[in-house]
């Protein structure tokens, strides 16, 4: 069953085609790596999904309903940004910040999550004096508190050290073997992504490849044209730079 | 002495709706503060004296007229940031000058300085009215209630706005509300310390308690006391000692702020805290 479905999406920013016309869809408990350079429109594409930008053509529907018509689907996403923007000195604490996320006051259920993804003993510490790593597994926390049905996850561990983005990818697998949560994750790891993801999305603004990881990673070639085609994009941007 | 002072009805005034006052500042300026918007609530006063000044020109009782003045500029500086994509420093100081300037002209053309105006700029609380202590009660506990109701919305705007537009929160509408609380406790706290010092009910409780590195109730708390102490004891000095209110309760919360800082180069709150 779709449970985001993507049609013909074309984002500019004037004259700049960001995103070119791009298809597809996601199953219910897919696990899907969206990987692609610097500049590919991975985070544009996030930002329509999420009702963000709304000034795109095609149409984006999630559960069936396409979301310009309503909101109502972000209830049940969980989103995690490449890198939350707060105030270092902002005074909150992680218990705090994952109560925000919630809908209804439900202590219990936040020691639940914070012990999902390992992190219940920091509850009462002020989350701008975690670690980068400590700081994404809050925002993951904050995610899931409302029990999404999907969890969107935009280069999450930017800047995070090896164990703890070790750490962060079993709480992903966990959350979509065991908790059925489809997963939709931007990423520059390839590695990670052939490990985790079932699905993969090669994009660079326009759709290179989509489908079963193994028939991109197993197959040389096809990366090998990816690579290619993503390094020209690269120079070509340098150059109009 | 301290219970003499007390028996006397202005004083007992004073004392009430400087506590309203200080609690609405401190739970109002604690928002403005994590926006970086430290100087908004100066600027919605300065703009105010145009309004205050309008009010005595025309006869009309000056503070209605800075409601009305304080909360269309409040209106109008936030369009022109979202709008103009001006920084909101910026915004602050042409939204602060011109609210002068309009002042000063409108004050030159009524025939000068008159001790009313004085009263608007340092604050007269000891001759607050049993009739404006209802009123500033009355604000006070409307804007709290506001605030209780939409307290998830308004913190977590104020936290990420992206990540709370995400969540369906309209922050944009939640942005206009906060000036809009803002541009009320401005007019309702001048009473207080007048237009000169009101900016320091806003942010120097709120800076002096986000030392203390709490999370947000509690920091909210440690505001609330450090401005309802600074105002009750300020109000109880100038009696004693026949200085202005105003000048003592800023002076106090200053002092509270630099005996934080000085704990704090200690990292005794550091240690506490770990």
């Amino acid at each position: 069953m779709n449970v985001v479905d993507i049609q013909n999406l074309n984002v500019s920013y004037g004259d700049t085609k960001v995103i070119d016309d791009i298809s597809f869809s996601v199953n219910q408990n897919d696990f899907l790596g969206i990987i692609g350079p610097n500049g590919a429109g991975k985070t544009t594409l996030f930002a329509c999904m999420l009702g963000i930008i709304e000034n795109y053509k095609g149409e984006i529907h999630f559960f069936g309903k396409n979301i310009r018509k309503s909101k109502k689907y972000l209830k049940d996403i969980g989103y995690v940004p490449q890198k939350p923007v707060f105030e270092k000195n902002f005074p909150i604490t992680v218990r705090e910040v994952v109560r925000m996320g919630m809908r209804n006051n439900d202590e219990k259920r936040i020691d639940k999550v914070l012990q999902q993804v390992w992190i219940h003993e920091l509850d009462h510490r002020r989350i701008g004096e975690l670690s980068v790593g400590q700081q994404q597994r809050v925002f993951i926390a904050k995610a899931l508190i409302d029990n999404p049905k999907i969890l969107i996850l935009d280069e999450p561990v930017t800047g995070v050290d090896t164990q703890s983005t070790e750490i962060f990818y079993s709480i992903l697998r966990e959350l979509n073997e065991h908790q059925n949560i489809t997963i939709i994750w931007s990423s520059h790891d390839l590695d990670a992504v052939n490990r985790l993801a079932n699905k993969v999305a090669c994009l660079n603004k326009t759709l290179f490849f989509h489908g079963i990881s193994d028939d991109f990673f197993k197959n040389p070639e096809l990366q090998k044209q990816y690579s290619e085609s993503s390094m020209q994009e690269h120079m070509h941007h340098r150059i109009e730079k | 002495m301290t219970l003499e002072v007390l028996s006397f009805g202005f004083m007992q005034r004073a004392i009430i709706s400087g506590i309203a006052i200080a609690l609405l500042c401190s739970v109002v300026g604690l928002f403005l503060v994590l926006r970086r918007y430290s100087l908004f609530g100066d600027a919605i006063a300065h703009s105010s004296f145009g309004g205050i000044a309008a009010g005595l020109l025309v006869g009309v009782y000056p503070l209605w007229t800075a409601y009305i003045v304080s909360l269309a500029s409040a209106v109008i500086i936030t369009k022109i940031r979202q709008k103009f994509d001006i920084s909101g420093e910026a915004a602050v100081a042409v939204l602060l000058s011109s609210g002068i300037a309009v002042g000063l002209i409108l004050i030159s053309i009524s025939g000068g300085f008159t001790v009313d105006i004085f009263s608007f700029l340092f604050g007269s609380i000891l001759l607050v009215s049993t009739e404006n202590t209802i009123l500033i009660l009355s604000l006070t506990g409307s804007i709290l209630i506001v605030i209780l109701l939409l307290y998830r919305n308004l913190i977590y705007s104020t936290f990420n706005e992206e990540q709370a537009k995400v969540s369906g929160i309209p922050v944009e509408k939640i942005n206009y509300l906060i000036v809009f609380l803002a541009g009320i406790t401005v007019v309702t706290s001048i009473q207080l310390v007048g237009i000169l010092l009101i900016s320091a009910l806003f942010v120097i409780p709120n800076v002096t308690a986000i030392m203390y590195r709490r999370g947000f109730k509690q920091t909210v708390l440690v505001s609330i006391s450090f401005a309802v102490f600074s105002v009750i004891t300020g109000i109880i000095l100038s009696y004693v000692f026949d200085i202005t209110p105003s000048g003592a309760i800023v002076l106090l919360l200053i002092a509270i702020f630099a005996a934080t800082l000085g704990i704090k180069s200690t990292g005794l709150i550091a240690k506490l805290t770990a």
